[in-house]
């Protein structure tokens, strides 16, 4: 986790901003409206503290590139451009939702985004992602695809079986893996024989991209950025960001909050403080107006999106019964 | 047009030709497929023919193969996955149900998932207990995946065309005992035979035979028998568990009262199990008597071969089950 120098615009930066706010602000309210029993289900991992991850490494690809994920997935989707309001109708099980209600929150997709989904079977999008890189080899393509896993799924054979199909057919695929320290209760290092979970590159014969301070939106651009060249050229590219989450892995996560004083520590180190950081250091303190500006719009959209969602129909019997196949 | 007598080997590997002719989106991919050319043989010179891009040898990885299939096809291209043998694809049941049928209903139409899982299934050949399964039925049960098994080579080209032409994923399971097995297919490059439509193999009047994949052939040769002590027995071919078309099953019961269910499945919550709820639920006042099912019987399958015979259906054990209901 060496620090380097990047040089970034300021529009460059205020954008990554925005976007951390508002992921953050959209879990924060949707943690809140699960209690009110808004958001149903029994499912809600929220993104908040991963959030540098995301939007480092989602802004720093093309917009013909493809992204996929697990079911931690409403700040990717936002991060990719996804309308929140829509996302947040998707978690009320509304029928404007990105998956017309049926997905909910472990499944927002968006065909138009190239955001491919968020997927609840853990590994079950890897081979997904690898597939999706066959097309970009066959056409000739200049698309890659961006694959999120959680250090959880670097332990199934879903992950085995993708990374080596990706380096022995050379696929254009960047698997970048979130480790947030914890495969839902269970820690890296109780779970995983090799903890520096990017060294496994090498048993696959592929690029180790190394591990990086996920909680700092500048490094994982520039890394996922150094990493799109790369895999277009050569082939696939293992990446470990070491991130946080602030939640439990769900909303049934009972234990987490025993891991108070590791968290601060992370919490020293919140996306938003680092790059906060970053701005002042860049452009003084003058910045704050700008930022706070940013976070009002922010709360406006929140609350816009939530407005949004409750007004939204629900499903009908027909929709119930509709897409099973391609009639 | 012409028609000629073939395998269905020859049959499926023409069929998968033609495909491949027609639609360049359309690639292969699995275990030993391309310079093994294929361990049944299907795809036979196809490397030579179109290259590695189009003829994709796997590691050995189900999870993988039937994985980025449902990638490929969500993104554009037609992918046809072979797992070597259908005992293999517990291995990828997540990727082909969790996934594949799945897709398109999560995501609310958002995506196609246009692909075709082939899989050779059935037993009888001392492979054990692990190698000799037909577990087509478990597949089918679940939507958002079709599910079809021929029981000839002329129905194996018009079907796996359909298949592959299906903008949904299909499980496509070829019988290893049939592969050899010649019957007159049609030359026609446009020849389907449509997802989901049943087959009259055979017409009679005083019981209805109803089978899939093998189970047609031990059906036939019990009708054979049958018609020799006057007993005139009508055969359906399914040819897909899912989509089911009952329409000529109800058809035929209407005219026979009689039903008996050939599967080389095994009998718990079977094919046999679902052709007899849906006759007693819907064909009820026709029936003369109780649907009999001839299964394999309900173990593992052993690998000596005389008592391995003793565990699987044949035709004089659907002669027997018909005589019990007449």
């Amino acid at each position: 986790m060496e620090s380097q120098s990047i040089t970034v615009e300021r529009e460059q930066l205020l954008e990554w901003y925005r976007q951390i706010v508002l992921i953050r602000l959209f879990e924060e309210r949707s943690l809140e409206l699960y209690h009110e029993k808004k958001i149903g289900g029994v499912y809600l991992h929220l993104y908040n503290g991963q959030e540098a991850t995301g939007v480092g490494a989602v802004s720093a690809l093309q917009p013909q590139d493809h992204v996929i994920t697990a079911y931690r997935d409403h700040g990717i989707a936002i991060a990719k451009g996804v309308d929140p309001k829509y996302v947040m109708a998707e978690m009320f099980g509304k029928k404007t939702g990105t998956s017309g209600g049926k997905g909910g929150s472990m499944h927002i997709a968006s065909a138009e985004h190239r955001m491919w989904g968020g997927y609840a079977i853990v590994g079950g999008h890897l081979p997904i992602a690898a597939g999706i890189a066959i097309k970009a080899r066959y056409l000739h393509l200049d698309e890659v695809t961006l694959c999120f896993v959680g250090d959880g799924a670097s332990n199934n054979g879903y992950f085995h079986e993708a990374l080596n199909l990706s380096a022995v057919w050379n696929l254009p695929v960047i698997w970048l893996i979130e480790n947030n320290m914890y495969g839902m209760g269970t820690a890296v290092e109780r779970a995983s024989g090799q903890v520096e979970l990017h060294k496994r590159a090498v048993g696959y014969g592929m690029e180790d991209g190394g591990r990086i301070d996920g909680m700092d939106v500048t490094v994982v651009n520039d890394t996922v950025k150094h990493a799109r060249d790369f895999v277009i050229k050569n082939g696939p590219i293992l990446i470990e960001s070491m991130t946080y989450r602030y939640e439990g892995h769900g909303v049934s996560d009972k234990i987490f909050k025993e891991r108070a004083q590791e968290m601060a520590k992370w919490r020293d180190r919140d996306p938003i403080e680092v790059l906060t950081g970053h701005l002042e250091q860049m452009f003084g303190e003058d910045i704050q107006a700008e930022l706070q500006r940013i976070r009002l719009n922010v709360e406006h959209e929140v609350h816009e999106a939530v407005e949004y969602a409750e007004q939204s129909p629900a499903p009908t019997y027909e929709d119930l019964l509709r897409n099973v196949y391609v009639e | 047009m012409a028609e000629r007598n073939m395998s269905m080997r020859d049959a499926l590997r023409i069929a998968l030709h033609e495909e491949m002719e027609r639609d360049d989106t359309v690639f292969v991919m699995g275990e030993e497929v391309a310079y093994w050319h294929g361990t049944h043989k299907v795809t036979r010179e196809f490397i030579n023919e179109y290259g590695e891009s189009r003829v994709k040898d796997t590691p050995i990885s189900e999870m993988a193969i039937a994985g980025a299939a449902v990638g490929a096809a969500m993104a554009g291209l037609r992918p046809v996955a072979e797992i070597m043998t259908i005992n293999f694809a517990f291995l990828a049941f997540d990727a082909i149900i969790n996934h594949a049928a799945k897709i398109r209903y999560m995501f609310d139409g958002q995506f196609k998932v246009p692909m075709v899982v082939r899989s050779a299934t059935g037993w009888g050949m001392q492979a054990t207990a692990s190698h000799s399964q037909t577990p087509e039925p478990i597949f089918a049960h679940f939507p958002g995946v079709y599910v079809g098994c021929p029981s000839n080579a002329r129905d194996a080209k018009g079907m796996l065309k359909a298949a592959i032409r299906d903008d949904n994923p299909v499980l496509f399971t070829e019988v290893i005992a049939l592969y050899p097995k010649p019957s007159p297919v049609p030359d026609d490059p446009d020849f389907i035979i449509p997802i989901g439509k049943s087959d009259l193999k055979r017409e009679g009047d005083h019981v209805t035979l109803v089978a899939y994949g093998r189970g047609v052939e031990w059906a036939l040769q019990a009708a054979d028998q049958l018609e020799k002590d006057g007993v005139r027995a009508e055969v359906v071919d399914m040819r897909w568990l899912r989509p089911l078309d009952m329409s000529l099953v109800f058809e035929s019961f209407k005219k026979t009262n009689r039903c008996v269910v050939v599967e080389e499945s095994l009998p718990h919550f079977s094919f046999g199990s679902e052709i007899a709820a849906q006759i007693q639920e819907q064909m009820f006042d026709y029936m003369d008597a109780p649907i009999k099912r001839v299964s394999a019987l309900d173990v593992p399958l052993p690998f000596a071969h005389d008592i391995e015979l003793m565990a699987l259906p044949n035709a004089q054990k659907v002669v027997d089950a018909v005589k019990e209901i007449l």
